[in-house]
């Protein structure tokens, strides 16, 4: 059988196609009838008729999302949101002081016009590409993927990336905006300080004031990330109040650009906040799945079968799964932190173990009391004990989209190992989340599965940690 | 309750309307006092809430205690945190009010807070043993215009006025979007920053009230950053009520022992401050002014 080459109009890459009338690959073209999609697919529109009355009043509440049978199969669904209210489904909204909303409006108007300014993108792409080091590698993890013997395992090399994490992505993004609007001062709140470092980097570089929030217990814990704050002229404010952690920190910036409307522009470091931010943080980390489409169509001719990301926030694993959410065939696992335990309480899983409720701005999964009181959440890991998750990812969850899995701190530990032992990386204790369940998912899949797990950050910041954890001297 | 009975509108209690109706007639402006339900201790509470409208507290503010609340400053995030500590519920603050009612049934009782712990207990119950228990209105800080399908449109149904922060930064084409749905009164953030921080300047209040007037009939409470009782009888000049809340929170707050616990003294001291700063409210107006046209 003679075997044509010519380009699939759903993931734009010559692949060898036994019926040449489609104009798409073989993957595609037997689409959307195997195994998983079909059931993504069912529990969709189950979702859809049950869920939307639950649309608070809304005058939209009947309007069914679009089902991927109604509208061309290239047009995703799952990439609309939010819609104009910020909302994705339930989830998301505007929840802030009245004094806040015509700051909220102004970041949206400017946002919304920037999206549509080809300056912008050009000069992003220049930053991204020569301050940051991007694109950032795909690299086949070898040794892993025979230690493991089951799916080939990819590593998205975010963590190579300058300040050696991923959110250096999303602060070049904002601080070009906070620059368009003429904002003057940089305010931002960070949990193990991976946010404040590539916030204090922006503002070095483009000559701007910044102040960042960090609760009182963070700085103890992550103190070389507090002097490398320091080192780049930001001014670390400790945050004494409530449970003194990520969470107090996001309080206290918010009460800091209440009382500074004027001049000042809050950098918020992960897909969560009041409607822009989620939808901004998204669009800015989404070079990562972006990148990741063409790598891997490059090295294996195809789509990835799994994604994997770690969860505290969520800006990381949404950066790479949103560009895959209307590919039907690719999985993708969002990894909670377990702490010691889902059932201990002691977590920061606000997916598996939380409930709906408001704060800091939106409508999410959080980690509460039966009275609305917000509980700390606990990990190993400093940038995953976040008490909530980005609106977006809520909604993944409850349409089943993306599948939400947790693992412990001791899990996680191990995955860390292993990587550095195998891999010769060191990655940072989040990531290592979605390693350790690579680890119990990986062996039982075929071994052409080709897996990406995005290893967000490295994981130097974590060596005291570390070895606190195994009890050895440094 | 049926379906048929929960289509039909609540009437509103109309004590708020009532009570600046009175105030009008007085000529003077009033007080509103802020306190946090189940601060230092629910008992103390119950007896602070007692005392108050003797003392001069022409409406009381309760706060709903919450673990994140982002516009409020040291003053009365310790007060949320005491109160959550000794056993503060949205059950227990709504009984605080019921208990309020059997002694007075005059003086408006307005919650005052966050949505995730009305959210939590069920917005359509909340809303209901609410308004059973005797609150006449809400605050509630982080539900803003654009929000209102949420909580402001559902208050108003079940009969509590929903009363809305102006601030500085409301511009006129905001300010239309603000008082839409606002009823009872409006109440304009002197500030912007955080409760219980700085102090704004008398002349901007002064300018600020006046802008609100000719965007609404609603009586203009002024509060955020008023502490002693002249700066409330500053308010008292231009507006029709100054309300006053880290100050007699942060008094609570000095009258605790070592461990948290209230000492005797607690009360008769919250008493003496709410009685000076209504005095200062009272003398406000003496230079004779009247309502309506306060420049």
């Amino acid at each position: 059988m003679s075997v044509l080459l010519s380009p699939c109009h759903r993931c734009r890459w010559a692949t060898p196609r036994s019926r040449p009338a489609l104009t798409i690959c073989q993957r595609h073209a037997s689409g959307v009838g195997v195994g998983v999609p079909t059931a993504f697919l069912e529990k969709r529109r189950r979702i859809d008729t049950v869920g939307a009355p639950l649309i608070l009043g809304r005058s939209d509440a009947t309007a069914p999302y679009p089902t991927p049978e109604s509208v061309m199969p290239s047009l995703n669904t799952y990439r609309s949101g939010p819609d104009e209210a910020g909302r994705f489904g339930l989830y998301g909204g505007r929840f802030v002081a009245e004094t806040l909303m015509p700051l909220i409006l102004e970041v949206e108007r400017a946002y919304g016009d920037l999206k549509h300014d080809r300056d912008f993108w050009v000069e992003l792409s220049s930053f991204l590409t020569h301050y940051v080091g991007r694109p950032s590698p795909l690299y086949f993890a070898e040794r892993l993927t025979s230690h493991f013997g089951g799916a080939k395992i990819y590593f998205k090399r975010d963590e190579l990336n300058h300040t050696g994490a991923h959110k250096i992505n999303n602060c070049v993004g904002q601080i070009l905006l906070a620059r368009r609007m003429g904002k003057r001062r940089i305010i931002a709140e960070t949990g193990a300080g991976q946010h404040g470092v590539a916030t204090a980097t922006v503002c070095a570089r483009f000559g701007l004031p910044c102040t960042v929030y960090m609760g009182a217990v963070d700085m103890e814990r992550q103190k070389p990330n507090v002097f490398r704050m320091r080192l780049l002229g930001a001014e670390v404010v400790p945050v004494e109040s409530g449970a003194r952690t990520l969470k107090d920190a996001m309080n206290e910036a918010l009460r800091d650009w209440v009382a500074n409307v004027d001049d000042t522009y809050y950098l918020i470091g992960t897909a969560a906040g009041p409607h822009p931010y989620p939808a901004m943080v998204r669009d800015f980390q989404s070079i990562i799945g972006s990148e990741v489409r063409d790598q891997m169509l490059a090295a294996e001719g195809r789509l990835p079968d799994t994604l994997v990301a770690c969860i505290g926030g969520g800006s990381n694993a949404l950066g790479l799964f949103h560009p895959f959410l209307d590919e039907p065939e690719v999985r993708m696992i969002g990894v909670e932190a377990g702490g010691h335990g889902i059932t201990t309480g002691a977590h920061a899983a606000s997916l598996l173990g939380g409930r709906p409720g408001v704060l800091h701005g939106n409508r999410t999964y959080l980690l509460q009391d039966d009275e609305g009181q917000i509980l700390e959440g606990h990990s190993i890991s400093a940038g995953l004990d976040y008490p909530g998750i980005g609106p977006e990812h809520a909604w993944l969850h409850d349409t089943g989209r993306v599948e939400y899995v947790a693992v412990t701190d001791q899990e996680a530990l191990a995955a860390f190992q292993l990587c550095a032992r195998l891999e010769g990386i060191l990655p940072a204790l989040e990531p290592a989340h979605a390693l350790a369940h690579v680890a119990m998912r990986s062996p039982v899949l075929a071994t052409d599965h080709l897996l990406v797990v995005n290893l967000c950050g490295r994981g130097d910041k974590d060596i005291f940690t570390i070895a606190d954890a195994l009890e050895t001297a440094l | 309750m049926s379906g048929a009975a929960e289509q039909t509108p609540v009437a509103e209690s109309g004590r708020i309307r009532h009570r600046f109706e009175a105030l009008r007639r007085e000529g003077r402006a009033g007080l509103v006092t802020f306190v946090t339900a189940g601060d230092p201790d629910h008992g103390t509470c119950a007896a602070l809430l007692q005392h108050l409208p003797g003392a001069g507290a022409d409406l009381i503010e309760l706060g709903m205690p919450f673990t994140d609340p982002m516009a409020d400053g040291p003053a009365i995030q310790a007060a949320s945190l005491r109160a959550i500590k000794a056993g503060a519920t949205m059950e227990r603050t709504l009984d605080l009010v019921a208990g309020f009612r059997q002694q007075d049934d005059e003086t408006p009782v307005v919650l005052m807070g966050y949505y995730n712990p009305i959210f939590r207990f069920g917005t359509e119950r909340f809303l209901d043993a609410a308004r059973q228990a005797g609150v006449d209105g809400l605050i509630v800080v982080d539900v803003p215009p654009e929000e209102d399908e949420e909580l402001c449109l559902p208050a108003l149904h079940a009969g509590l006025n929903f009363i809305r922060l102006a601030t500085p930064t409301s511009d006129d084409v905001r300010l239309r979007t603000v008082l839409r749905h606002t009823s009872g009164f409006v109440y304009y953030v002197a500030i912007t920053g955080i409760t219980g921080t700085s102090t704004a300047d008398n002349v901007d209040i002064a300018t600020a009230v006046t802008r609100l007037r000719r965007h609404t009939a609603l009586p203009v409470a002024v509060g955020f950053g008023i502490k002693i009782p002249m700066q409330a009888g500053a308010v008292a000049r231009v507006a029709d009520a100054a309300v006053v809340g880290s100050a007699i929170v942060g008094r609570i707050a000095d009258h605790l022992d070592g461990d948290g616990r209230p000492q005797p003294s607690l009360v008769p001291a919250v008493v003496e401050l709410v009685e000076a700063l209504a005095a200062g409210v009272r003398a406000g107006r003496d230079k004779d002014r009247s309502i309506g046209n306060a420049t």
